[in-house]
């Protein structure tokens, strides 16, 4: 396959990339940007909603497309409540203290991650996905689904975006966002508002992770690398900035899926990285940075 | 120093030393390597207890020295105490050119810039696998782990041989520790930990002493990891990961914060509850999460800083 | 006489807003100056810019003739500007005595207890900061500031919180220290700013609106519409 069938392969690989990545990012954004604490099990809510696809389509019978639908639903669900119930029972109690959420959350991540590990097994599950349709281009084919989940994540992300931007819902989180204490002082129940960005945080995650699962396996490790990812696009995109987010999920995505194609994985692992740590020291606001007092 | 704190210090080495003649062979063995951690831990504890650092990065100062002896050893015909130099100055270096550039950011950031950086680092081990060998690491053979001292051959592949070297180590670190945190920098610190903004307009260089905190942290650490892979004959990737960045944290949360005796008792109690608990199930980082979370939600001053707190303000 | 700290059309911007507004000011070896202004006239930056804890827009500030204006803040320290926050800003799980030795600069050491006699708390050397009461720790924060034994002291509203007998020791307290050093005092408190300063700044916008001794002050107009009332 000459360069530019290859450039093109690539080009597609990193939009696929971008769009897993901002989808994956996104919980982590809205929970960092609202609540201004970091959730280090955000890999593991991943993880668990991947596991739970694969636990749902095995179980439902009538074949992937049914249990694609099922897990969509059942996944956030699940996710979402061990999230509602991280939050009551562990972040409330620390007065989400920011290194505190810190240690408590790597503590969650051991124990959903050793958990994964003694109900699933250690071995990668495959996930069929609902439909197999292939695009054939003149130089190689292209997995329909996965452009499918391109479509897929756009249209969460504007959902989003409408929450945010036009319902009362969405001005609530973006007053508490700017300052917690006007808020309470505006009526705003501060502490369920927490609690729902919480739970909606994890909720999209566990959707992302249903989304993606069919493209690459369920392992009980597999939260790690999104965890990481996800950082480094929220950092580099400004914390709490959606926007910033979801341009710093591009540009990654992108580079990240091309590098890959034409050198290494880990390599383009150690650049990201490396970016976002740089990044970090010398803007620390990152691209979108949005102030809050 | 007083005497009661020499003393208490001194005992628990000296408890450590007749430890050998009446333990087994496997309890020397996991004393060996709880005493090489806790030096690992007692770095740590110098930037995250006394200067209030969060650093989540600490594995890759452990790796820089566990990869530069091994390697010292079997590509550089280096002899033992050589590597160990070498891993020294090579974990100075580091941890030097890192603090410059992760201690401009503060708070979560420089938490997650150590990650980072750490995680870039793990990458790197992997990323140059036909050196070191990646996950199935560095094996150190055993002729290369003798060496003459003053004439004797010394043997590192000997149990009790082992024990002992790692005992001194760690006596001279927990010594060495003592007197930074007694000394004028170690109260700096401390108040830099309590108040920055103050401490900044008291006059006092905070750059500087942050950047002396980390360099110690960073070289006791890397000092922790040449002797791992000297005792032990081994540095593979795992023991760069992130895992081998939480240890230290957990151990000296669970021993005692900005306590010296605390991160040593933290990582042997740690090993204790671990083989307690793989007597039941193969997670045991399980344990370590459940043990973290309660840690952070009821015990946040650890055994020693609860014990301190309470009964033994004296305790350094 | 050179002046012991000048300024040199010193501004700054936040954004859009300028707080600090090209002002040049001097002020004498052993006077005491008072800064007063309605609020958001730019007092706490201005003195945040001598100090050095924020970095000028434009202009320069010297200190017994040096340009300091690139020096950090701890450097300025060092030189002798002492500043006390604001908002009290001590160590308060430290005893009384840690704090005034780390301001001594012998951290974990002896340090004088004079510092303390000084302000009134020396039989408190060894209750932990954090319990004192407010007033208390207000005049430890002081304590702190002379134990820097410094050449300039910038007091930022010391008294607020305090009660009236509490105030009323303060004067006598900076009539002492005085003595020693050149103070800069930003207050509200009228009476207390008559009484106790040789000259008055008064800053308003940013800007200087008047200068000169408490008399010409009081007596000043536009002083007296911008903040005075009809005083």
């Amino acid at each position: 396959m000459g360069f530019f069938p290859h450039l093109l392969l690539a080009i597609l690989e990193g939009t696929v990339a971008a769009a897993v990545l901002a989808l994956s990012a996104l919980g982590l954004a809205l929970v960092f940007g609202v609540m201004r604490v970091v959730n280090v099990a955000h890999g593991e809510f991943f993880m668990l909603g991947a596991m739970l696809a694969w636990w749902v389509a095995k179980s439902v019978p009538g074949g992937p497309a049914a249990g694609f639908l099922a897990a969509l639903i059942i996944a956030p669900l699940a996710v979402g409540a061990l999230a509602f119930v991280t939050e009551r029972l562990l972040l409330r109690r620390i007065n989400y203290d920011p290194e505190a959420t810190i240690v408590a959350t790597i503590g969650l991540m051991f124990v959903i991650q050793q958990l994964a590990l003694t109900v699933f097994g250690a071995d990668a599950k495959a996930v069929s996905a609902p439909f197999t349709y292939r695009i054939a281009l003149p130089w190689f084919g292209f997995s329909g689904y996965k452009l499918f989940v391109v479509v897929a994540s756009v249209f969460i992300l504007l959902a989003v975006w409408w929450v945010l931007a036009r319902t009362k819902w969405g001005l609530v989180m973006r007053v508490t966002q700017f300052d917690r204490e006007t808020a309470t002082a505006f009526g705003i129940p501060v502490n369920r508002v927490y609690s729902a960005v919480f739970v909606a945080g994890a909720a999209l995650v566990a959707v992302a992770a249903v989304l993606i699962v069919p493209i690459q396996q369920a392992h009980y490790l597999m939260g790690l690398d999104p965890l990481l990812m996800s950082f480094i696009v929220v950092i580099i995109g400004g914390l709490g900035s959606i926007k910033g987010s979801v341009i710093a999920a591009v540009i990654i995505g992108m580079a990240d899926g091309i590098i890959s194609m034409f050198f290494s994985p880990t390599l383009a692992s150690i650049i990201a990285t490396l970016a976002v740590a740089l990044v970090l020291v010398f803007r620390p606001q990152g691209l979108f940075g949005v102030a809050t007092r | 120093m007083t005497a009661r704190i020499l003393l208490l210090h001194g005992a628990v080495i000296v408890a450590l030393f007749l430890a050998q003649y009446v333990a087994s062979d496997y309890a020397v063995l996991t004393l060996t390597r709880i005493m090489v951690l806790a030096v690992y831990a007692l770095g740590y504890n110098i930037l995250f207890g006394y200067a209030g650092l969060l650093s989540l990065g600490h594995a890759m100062f452990f790796a820089t020295g566990l990869y530069a002896a091994a390697l010292g050893v079997t590509r550089l015909g280096m002899a033992v105490p050589e590597a160990f130099l070498f891993a020294a100055v090579c974990g100075v270096i580091v941890s030097f050119v890192t603090g410059l550039i992760v201690l401009r950011a503060s708070g979560v950031a420089f938490m997650i810039v150590t990650l980072m950086f750490s995680q870039a680092a793990f990458l790197t081990v992997l990323y140059f696998g036909d050196i070191t060998r990646g996950d199935e690491g560095i094996v150190i053979k055993d002729d290369q782990r003798v060496f003459p001292v003053f004439g004797h051959a010394v043997n590192l592949a000997d149990l009790l041989v082992r024990y002992n070297i790692a005992l001194a180590f760690l006596a001279l670190a927990m010594f060495l520790c003592l007197a930074v945190v007694r000394s004028r920098i170690g109260h700096v610190l401390v108040a830099i930990r309590e108040n920055e903004n103050r401490t900044a307009m008291l006059g006092y260089d905070v750059k500087r002493y942050k950047l002396i905190a980390f360099v110690l942290s960073g070289s006791f650490a890397a000092l922790a990891g040449a002797s791992y892979a000297l005792l032990f004959a081994y540095a593979g990737s795992t023991l760069a990961s992130i895992q081998y960045s939480i240890h230290p944290l957990l151990w000296t949360l669970l021993g005692g914060a900005a306590t010296v005796l605390g991160p040593v008792l933290g990582t042997a109690l740690m090993f204790l509850l671990v083989d307690f608990a793989s007597g039941f199930t193969s997670a045991s980082l399980l344990f370590v999460g459940v043990v973290l979370i309660l840690l952070v939600l009821f015990f946040p001053k650890g055994i020693l800083g609860t014990i301190r707190q309470r009964w033994l303000r004296w305790l350094p | 006489m050179t002046a012991l700290l000048e300024t040199r059309g010193l501004s700054k911007s936040f954004g859009g807003l300028k707080a600090v507004s090209d002002v040049s000011f001097a002020i004498d070896k052993g006077e005491v100056r008072a800064v007063i202004g309605p609020n958001g006239a730019g007092k706490t930056t201005f003195v945040s810019l001598i100090s050095g804890r924020i970095a000028p827009s434009a202009g320069t500030i010297l200190f017994e003739g040096d340009d300091v204006t690139p020096l950090p803040a701890f450097r300025r320290v060092q030189k002798g500007i002492a500043y006390t926050f604001q908002i009290t800003s001590i160590y308060q799980n430290l005893s009384v005595a840690e704090n005034v030795a780390l301001a001594a600069h012998q951290p974990g050491g002896r340090a004088s207890l004079e510092p303390l006699a000084r302000v009134g708390l020396a039989d408190r050397a060894g209750q932990i900061a954090g319990t004192l009461a407010y007033g208390h720790q207000r005049l430890l924060e002081v304590a702190m500031g002379l134990a820097l034994k410094p050449k300039l002291l910038i007091l930022d509203e010391p008294t607020q919180g305090l009660s009236d007998a509490e105030i009323d020791n303060f004067i006598g307290l900076v009539r002492e220290v005085a003595k020693d050093a050149t103070v800069l005092l930003i207050e509200h408190n009228m009476p207390l700013v008559m009484e106790l300063a040789h000259r008055i700044t008064v800053l308003d916008r940013g800007a200087i609106l008047a200068e000169g001794t408490p008399e010409e002050v009081h007596a000043n107009a536009a002083v007296q519409a911008a903040y005075l009332g009809t005083g």
